[in-house]
């Protein structure tokens, strides 16, 4: 019965149903060895109706998750300063903080509002940060995460991934009664929105590098195809529609070019389409399963899942073509990599019947330094986030797929729950432009 | 060699069909009063396989072959399923059927995809082994994307690693 009315709702009030997919946000613990701030509440100084997110509240969320903060909790704010002439520096030293952020909310003649935030070093009873961000009333969660960003920046001088987006997909139902949803959501969980919906499976979402368009494989022409969507107009295309599968694909970091796996010869192999002229190039040829390619930072050579020496491990190949080299050697099994910055693979590592996220470090010699991350027994689909703090991940709990984030260093995570349903395959967006 | 052995087969079939009708044809006469009309569990008297045969016939009617973790090979238990639909293949030039390929959970989706397919093809192989022709039979690999099963039990998993074979003409 409430799987109907749900379907009902599906049907008649898409944006309903779009809304009802809310996710949780469940904090698992914090670290010790973060940097001690002090955020302050951004009281609302103007004389229309105030603001409904609590600014401060999301700073404070956005920084903890990073696992690089650790802030002061709301009741211990013995003093709420709004601006630099309100703040005793004594006050916030006795309280062992190392940063404190104050802000007030004003209202914007142009309409909206005006944030106005203020960063301090506590040691040096310094200034660090003065600046003020326009925000209309529906978009205030979005300068919350931008306040957190320059903050960021600004003490670790990485810039800040918090004003991002995710993509993943939502699963309801069974065997062939099912529901997929391509969802796309703030990096923290909020603001869910249905990207596409489907009786047949929806998987493998990929962000192009400017954030505009997703590329995602869909079975609703009764085999999986490649397809490519704008966010902005809705509109798409059919990349890919060949015999076999048309799966896993990945951008180039300039966008030209997309890499994917096609079966079309008898088994997978790793192929790049030029974007601008649909023209393909075979990169693998072997009888593996060779899968879940990705670029390398320099866009030079293609990361790959092959299981050509017996189980799956990660291969690289150059782009102009020639010999797969063996990137993974620590674990029985090492698959569907995902890149940051700075090199560094995240991927599903398996033994046995346990699958968790490892992080490899290449720049290490004799095969790189390997680290899980991450404590479950069904744990896959690692994303970085853009700036490689963080870690996007999938894992299962009580017969339900969900997503963590987890920091790089594997301090601090956080448990992301769809209140319906299985979540999976979270997809970490680019930096937006700001 | 064996190309021709086939072409002779199936001429031999084709005129074994031909003569089959043109036999059966006079002999159309008022039907006797028989008892009421049974389900004819055995394949026609010409011992081959009509398309009702697909929700009588105890092998047919077995749709379903299961595989070990992370393996392709087909068990010697889904040989007589393999072989009864690749004989309804035979019987029945026009049937076609799609082998939907399908894994259990653990492992990355994309793999898995992979893994569906050569399960799909294995099974494949075997009909084709068996007398079916490749023209009648495609593969899908849903890979993990499609669970009859969702606890995280080696029970559950064993029912997932599956090929599924679904008529797509009788």
């Amino acid at each position: 019965m409430i799987r109907i009315l749900l379907l009902l709702a599906v049907v008649l009030l898409p944006l309903r149903g779009l809304q009802a997919q809310t996710l949780e946000i469940d904090p698992i613990r914090g670290s010790a060895a973060a940097l001690p701030i002090a955020v302050v509440p951004f009281d609302y100084l103007g004389v229309q109706v105030a603001p409904d997110t609590d600014v401060a509240a999301v700073v404070r969320a956005d920084l903890n998750r990073s696992g690089s903060f650790r802030t002061l909790a709301e009741r211990d704010l013995v003093e709420r300063p709004l601006r630099q002439s309100d703040v005793n520096f004594g006050t916030w030293r006795l309280l062992k903080q190392d940063y404190l952020l104050v802000g007030r909310i004003l209202d914007d003649p142009s309409g909206g509002y005006r944030t106005e935030f203020e960063l301090f070093d506590v040691a040096k009873q310094e200034r660090l940060l003065g600046l003020a961000l326009n925000g209309r009333p529906g978009n205030m969660r979005d300068i919350a995460h931008q306040v957190a960003d320059q903050v960021y920046e600004k003490i670790l001088g990485v810039r800040g991934a918090f004003w991002t987006r995710m993509a993943y997909v939502t699963a309801v139902g069974r065997g062939r009664d099912m529901t997929y949803s391509l969802m796309i959501a703030d990096a923290d969980g909020y603001n869910p929105q249905t990207v596409v919906r489907s009786r047949e499976p929806l998987l493998s979402p990929a962000w192009s590098p400017d954030g505009r368009r997703l590329a995602y494989v869909s079975f609703e022409r009764g085999a999986s195809s490649i397809y490519l969507q704008d966010l902005a107009t809705g509109a798409r295309e059919v990349l890919s529609s060949f015999k076999g599968i048309n799966g896993a694909p990945a951008f180039s970091p300039d966008g030209t070019k997309l890499t994917l796996a096609l079966s079309r010869t008898g088994n997978p192999e790793i192929y790049v389409m030029d974007l601008g002229s649909r023209a393909l190039t075979q990169l693998t040829s072997h009888w593996s399963i060779d899968t879940e390619p990705v670029f390398s930072v320099d866009g030079r050579s293609i990361l790959f899942t092959s299981d050509r020496g017996g189980k799956p491990q990660i291969y690289e190949v150059p782009l102009g073509g020639g010999e797969a080299q063996r990137v993974t050697f620590n674990g029985q099994y090492n698959a569907r990599a995902s890149l940051e910055p700075g090199g560094r693979v995240a991927m599903a590592q398996g033994a046995g019947n346990v699958y968790r996220i490892a992080v490899l470090d290449r720049g290490h010699g004799n095969g790189g330094e390997v680290r899980l991350i991450s404590p479950g027994n069904l744990d896959e689909s690692p994303s970085f986030a853009p700036n490689g703090s963080m870690i996007l991940y999938a894992a299962r709990e009580n017969q339900r797929g969900v997503l963590y984030v987890v920091s790089s260093d594997a301090r601090v995570r956080q448990r992301l729950v769809l209140a319906d349903g299985d979540v999976r395959e979270p997809a970490w967006s680019p930096f937006r432009p700001r | 060699m064996n190309t021709m052995f086939r072409v002779a087969l199936v001429s031999v079939l084709v005129l074994s069909v031909a003569a089959c009708t043109k036999k059966t044809k006079p002999v159309e006469q008022p039907p006797e009063p028989t008892p009421a009309p049974v389900v004819d569990t055995a394949p026609a008297t010409d011992g081959k396989y009509t398309p009702a045969d697909l929700d009588t016939d105890s092998c047919l009617r077995q749709r379903v072959v299961y595989f070990d973790f992370d393996q392709d090979v087909l068990k010697p238990e889904f040989a007589a399923i393999v072989s009864c639909h690749s004989k309804y293949l035979r019987d029945r030039p026009s049937a076609r059927i799609t082998l939907e390929g399908n894994a259990d959970e653990r492992g990355t989706r994309e793999y898995n995809m992979g893994l569906g397919e050569r399960r799909g093809n294995a099974v494949s192989s075997a009909m084709q082994a068996n007398g079916g022709s490749a023209g009648q039979l495609g593969v899908v690999s849903y890979g993990e994307e499609r669970p009859m099963c969702t606890d995280s039990s080696e029970s559950c998993w064993g029912q997932n690693r599956r090929v599924e074979i679904v008529y797509t003409a009788k």
